[in-house]
């Protein structure tokens, strides 16, 4: 992707960031899939800027507040997206980016990847940020795919991002507690949710970002021919759809004097205790 | 945590009206009522306390004197400051009484009306929440009757003299400025009287049962000397505090509505989840009387609103269409509010449910910035040319 911090005067530390952000269906409708194309049914559903990706943004906005620098959004979407895009300019990002077409209906994860990857080499960014999945698929898969094909570090689950020098500093979450990680610049890194709380955009925001640029590229523009995006460039195909299993029936203990011993029981017969 | 809320209560389809900025102002101040007003205001209304606490981040999104233009302020249309209005009030009457007050009743009569130097002074700290202003016309004696105040200045030497009560005033002990209005020679003026001015003290109205979330004061003007460059230079009688009080009307009449919708979304949700006999009480024919003519009351109440933005965008909204706007929105409001509360039977009177909070709430806002009957008798000399108020 990018410009290397390191060819800049050390003190000098502002970062251009892109944050790629996906539009979801507003949280208040339940998410259906068409059983046909097996795909998120997204015509006629309102859509909002992905929550999970509204923090990701704000983390942006954070570390270039402290070191300078620029905010990006880089989004791959329907035509109506601006209007997402738009709400994170009015958060304070500088310009967006939508990668929009046709051809790219159907993309896998990977077909995804390359088509955002494609649009960030074409910027010069010192850091991607990511929200660590989607909340509307929630795979999770993009970040550690976009990260190999711009070969750079990935580092996940931040719960707290710094730049120190020319190195990005990262607390990890993980199973059993934290991890502190760094890498040079540039890097990506994907933020838990919770990180932040996403700023509310101001009048003047909203005002402003009617301005700023928002470019679209079609998958030509960023250099993808049909058979690496979309339905015929997927590798991954989607066999069934099918909802979750209801669940059983749960077990009801009566406690007759002997409750904690049932309940001790029952867990030891699910291999718990 | 979202970035956004559920959709509004938009029967209509209004939303498709709206440019995309007044769409993402809604949206964003929809965001902030749900995330820092609903989850707290049942306390503050049942203690009594006022939600200060969301004042910063009303200012740092540029809420106050947002339809103004210079000044730091933020120049929106007036379609987007009603919106505002409207989802400021869905979460409570006294939240949005602040922005009206601090907006409309202080914000806009120095932009109108104050010296350039007044303007510098006061407006981009009122802008920014650095100042609290508060509105100073209503009199323990004169209400509906502004004309015949008795709170008077005079001129001594480089100051005025101001002497008189102001009663019913929002924010009346928090604020830093009170814009009070006073009668010099027998004319109406506008002072800006600042805190801590000598011979100047407010207190709290207290026993409230209505506005509980919201400050209400009374100030005490006691030979208080102000100097001469407080005085408001560009108006002069009733058109001063009237205009202001225009402003903020259109304000209330877009905010009943939001006060409205949250009292008939809780009826709604109640009905649909409350069994009663063999089914839901929204499955029996009286209530869904009350909730189709809460909607449509609501509906009609939002058409009327958003032409008198497109008339006042216009510049062409007459204080009289306001009074149309401003009686009948209120009214409505109040009635929703009383269907509400009778479908969630006695739920209907607890803070668990924002019902009742709104209800008694409205029974402020019938009778406040005029009240329904003044409206109406406004209404009444506009089609007869003939005056009925004495």
């Amino acid at each position: 992707m990018a410009r290397h911090l390191l060819t800049r005067p050390v003190e000098w530390l502002f970062v251009n960031i892109a944050v790629c952000a996906k539009c979801v269906p507003i949280s208040a409708v339940t998410i259906e899939i068409d059983p046909t194309t097996k795909r998120v049914k997204r015509e006629g559903v309102s859509h909002e800027l992905d929550p999970a990706a509204a923090s990701a943004v704000e983390e942006a906005l954070r570390l270039v507040e402290a070191h300078g620098g620029e905010v990006t959004v880089v989004t791959m979407g329907m035509p109506n997206a601006v209007d997402e895009i738009r709400k994170a300019l009015a958060m304070g990002a500088e310009r967006g980016v939508l990668i929009s077409d046709p051809a790219l209906a159907g993309s896998d994860t990977l077909g995804t990847a390359k088509a955002l990857a494609a649009a960030i080499k074409k910027g010069q960014y010192d850091m991607v940020i990511c929200a660590t999945e989607s909340t509307d698929t929630y795979s999770g898969l993009v970040p550690g795919q976009l990260a190999e094909l711009l070969g750079v570090a990935a580092l996940t689950f931040a719960k707290k991002v710094k730049v120190e020098g020319s190195k990005a500093v990262v607390r990890r979450q993980t199973d059993f507690g934290y991890q502190v990680v760094e890498a040079e610049l540039p890097v990506l890194i994907t933020v838990s949710s919770g990180i932040n709380e996403p700023r509310y955009p101001s009048l003047k925001g909203i005002m402003g970002a009617k301005r700023k640029e928002i470019a679209t590229y079609s998958a030509a523009d960023v250099g993808l021919s049909p058979d690496q995006v979309g339905e015929s460039g997927a590798r991954e195909k989607v066999l069934t759809v099918g909802k979750p299993p209801t669940r059983a029936q749960g077990t009801v203990v009566t406690d007759e004097g002997d409750g904690g011993v049932k309940i001790a029981d029952f867990l030891a017969s699910l291999k718990v205790l | 945590m979202s970035v956004s809320s559920p959709p509004p209560l938009d029967f209509l389809g209004l939303r498709d009206l709206l440019s995309p900025e007044e769409r993402m102002v809604a949206d964003a101040v929809r965001r902030l009522v749900d995330e820092r007003v609903i989850p707290v205001i049942g306390q503050h209304f049942e203690r009594g306390t006022s939600l200060l606490e969301v004042v910063p981040e009303m200012a740092g999104m540029g809420l106050f004197g947002m339809h103004l233009q210079g000044y730091g302020c933020a120049g929106m249309s007036s379609t987007a400051y009603g919106l505002v209005c409207q989802e400021l009030e869905r979460g409570d009457s006294g939240v949005r009484s602040f922005c009206s007050v601090q907006g409309s009743l202080v914000m806009f009569p120095i932009r109108a009306f104050g010296s350039e130097e007044q303007k510098l002074r006061w407006l981009p700290k009122m802008a920014a929440g650095e100042v609290i202003g508060c509105f100073g016309l209503t009199e323990p004696d004169f209400g509906s009757n502004p004309a015949g105040m008795l709170t008077t200045a005079r001129k001594d030497g480089g100051s005025y003299v101001i002497n008189g009560r102001k009663r019913w005033i929002t924010n009346g002990t928090i604020a830093d400025v009170a814009l009070v209005w006073a009668k010099l020679d027998g004319k109406i003026r506008g002072f800006l009287v600042e805190k801590g001015a000598p011979g100047f003290t407010s207190y709290e109205i207290e026993h409230k049962m209505s506005l509980r979330a919201s400050i209400t004061a009374e100030l005490i003007f006691e030979d208080c000397r102000v100097p001469e460059d407080s005085m408001l230079p560009d108006v002069e009688g009733l058109r001063g505090p009237l205009g202001s009080l225009n402003e903020a009307r259109f304000g209330i009449l877009w905010g009943a509505l939001g006060a409205a919708a949250a009292c008939y979304e809780a009826a709604l949700d109640y009905a649909t989840n409350r069994v009663q006999f063999s089914r839901p009480i929204a499955g029996y024919q009286l209530t869904q009387e009350k909730l189709v003519q809460m909607l449509t009351e609501i509906s009609k109440g939002q058409l009327l609103a958003y032409r008198l933005a497109q008339l006042k965008e216009a510049g062409r909204c007459t204080p009289a269409q306001i009074s149309m706007g401003k009686m009948n929105n209120v009214r409505q409001a109040l009635e929703v509010a009383r269907t509400a509360r009778s479908i969630l039977g006695a739920n209907g009177i607890t803070l668990d449910y924002p019902v009742i909070r709104h209800l008694l709430n409205l029974e402020t806002v019938y009778t406040y910035e005029g009240t329904n009957e003044i409206h109406l008798l406004t209404l009444g000399r506009e089609i007869t040319g003939i005056s009925a108020f004495e």
